[in-house]
């Protein structure tokens, strides 16, 4: 039986992992490869690494660190952060690599998904989007959640699994950093709505948080950084809850 | 004991590379047929389209050196599926080493299915083959992939993914497997360390 998966979310700014409240605050959690094994050692079934400030200061994510860690790891990873061109993504692929995720660069030119997928497959294509609520309406936000845009985000997920991404990171930034749990209503939504996968990301606090977002949510995967980083729920501890609750987990 | 991986603009290979080195394996990348006819294993760690994966073949001679080839050989995920007779991926005729055809996953209920099949999956009937020997118990590996081969006579273990399917193939000197192996963790480890003691 296909399992739920649990994704931590190694955000990378200057080679070091940092994790902030609502993207503002940061603060260092350590180097991302010996991070990176450890978690791939404890059942982490994926990992993200996203240079969070790629995008705001038009840097591109450091080859040499997803060389380190492919060498390190024997789980997937997917790498994000301020790519925007086919070359970007050849050049993170042929670094080891397994997925990218782009973000803006798909919101400012939709068409470069069709570009990646058919150059790469889609199974290595994941679409980022950052979400948050507008007068009651979710609004796709660009800029690390800064930059709110006009697209519809249930539409705009339709169109970006339409265009061949082989999977969806939905982040709510209404929910991000809150440890609240995640944003249930609006996962599901979509969930049921495309074909592809969805990763539900922003606002786990606790284990029934992740039990939610595979139940309620109907997420294919939950993604989530500090309270990893800094130990409040450990992984193995969590894989044990979820499958005590019926949730199917990888062992 | 050299170990040839056939080079392929596809993005696992890098992996397939980093997964031999860190269980001390000499590998090289290539795809000039004496090197690879002189490996004592070959890998082919396809990923992609299957239509453009048997053009690059063909048009480097490596599709006749394939089904001539005398060495252990191990085909993995979209390998596997080029090994086959015929992909519905594109109406792509295969390599045919194994009478099997691979068909598009048909969800009956697109919620409670997903195409592509992505995550972690168990490998289950295992047969008593070398390539599945002293797996550990927890025998979960990483699939990507929308296409899939039937079960057959040379199926040596399935996984359940909407109906069974074929993780693994074996017929003399070809082996093959669906998933990735270079990313499902320790499971994967043992099973490139079986292959490479084959």
């Amino acid at each position: 039986m296909l399992t739920k998966r649990i994704i931590p979310c190694l955000d990378i700014k200057d080679g070091r992992t940092v994790k902030g409240v609502n993207f503002v605050e940061l603060r260092d959690a350590g180097d991302p490869v010996e991070l990176a094994k450890v978690y791939s050692d404890e059942g982490a079934d994926e990992l993200v690494f996203l240079d969070i400030t790629a995008t705001v200061d038009k840097r591109k994510t450091l080859a040499e660190l997803v060389t380190k860690v492919a060498k390190a790891i024997t789980i997937p990873f997917t790498v994000g952060g301020g790519i925007s061109t086919v070359e970007d993504v050849k050049f993170l692929l042929n670094a080891g690599a397994d997925k990218i995720s782009i973000n803006s660069a798909a919101v400012n030119n939709p068409d470069i998904i069709d570009q990646m997928a058919r150059e790469f497959g889609s199974q290595c294509i994941v679409v980022a989007i950052d979400t948050r609520d507008v007068d009651g309406l979710d609004f796709v936000h660009t800029h690390g959640g800064r930059k709110p845009t006009l697209l519809k985000t249930q539409a705009w997920a339709k169109e970006v699994a339409d265009r061949g991404a082989g999977e969806i990171l939905l982040t709510s930034m209404d929910h991000d950093g809150t440890k609240a749990g995640f944003a249930n209503e609006l996962t599901a939504e979509i969930s049921a709505a495309l074909s592809i996968p969805v990763i539900a990301s922003g606002g786990a606090g606790t284990m029934a948080h992740f039990k939610d977002v595979f139940t309620f949510g109907q997420a294919d995967a939950a993604l989530a950084a500090s309270i990893f980083h800094f130990k409040e729920i450990g992984i193995p501890e969590l894989k044990g809850y979820l499958a005590n609750e019926g949730i199917s987990i990888r062992k | 004991m050299k170990t040839a991986v056939i080079k392929y603009n596809s993005g696992n290979v890098q992996s397939v590379l980093y997964a031999l080195e860190r269980l001390g394996a000499e590998a090289i990348l290539t795809d000039d047929p004496d090197e690879i006819r002189g490996a004592d294993r070959v890998i082919f760690p396809g990923q992609g389209e299957a239509s453009t994966a048997m053009n690059y073949l063909k048009a480097r001679k490596l599709d006749q050196l394939i089904r001539e080839i005398k060495q252990p050989f191990l085909g993995v995920c979209l390998g596997l599926q080029l090994l086959c007779e015929h992909s519905e991926e594109n109406n792509t005729g295969c390599l045919g080493i194994f009478p099997v055809k691979v068909k598009r996953f048909i969800p009956e209920n697109s919620q409670e299915f997903k195409v592509p099949h992505v995550g972690w999956n168990e490998l289950e009937n295992l047969a008593d083959n070398p390539l599945l020997r002293d797996l550990p118990d927890s025998r979960f590996v990483y699939y990507v992939h929308s296409y899939y081969a039937e079960l057959s006579e040379a199926t040596i273990a399935s996984t359940h993914y909407i109906h069974d399917f074929t993780a693994v193939l074996h017929r003399d000197n070809y082996w093959a497997i669906q998933a990735h192996p270079e990313k499902s963790s320790t499971v994967g480890e043992k099973l490139l360390e079986n292959f490479l003691s084959i």
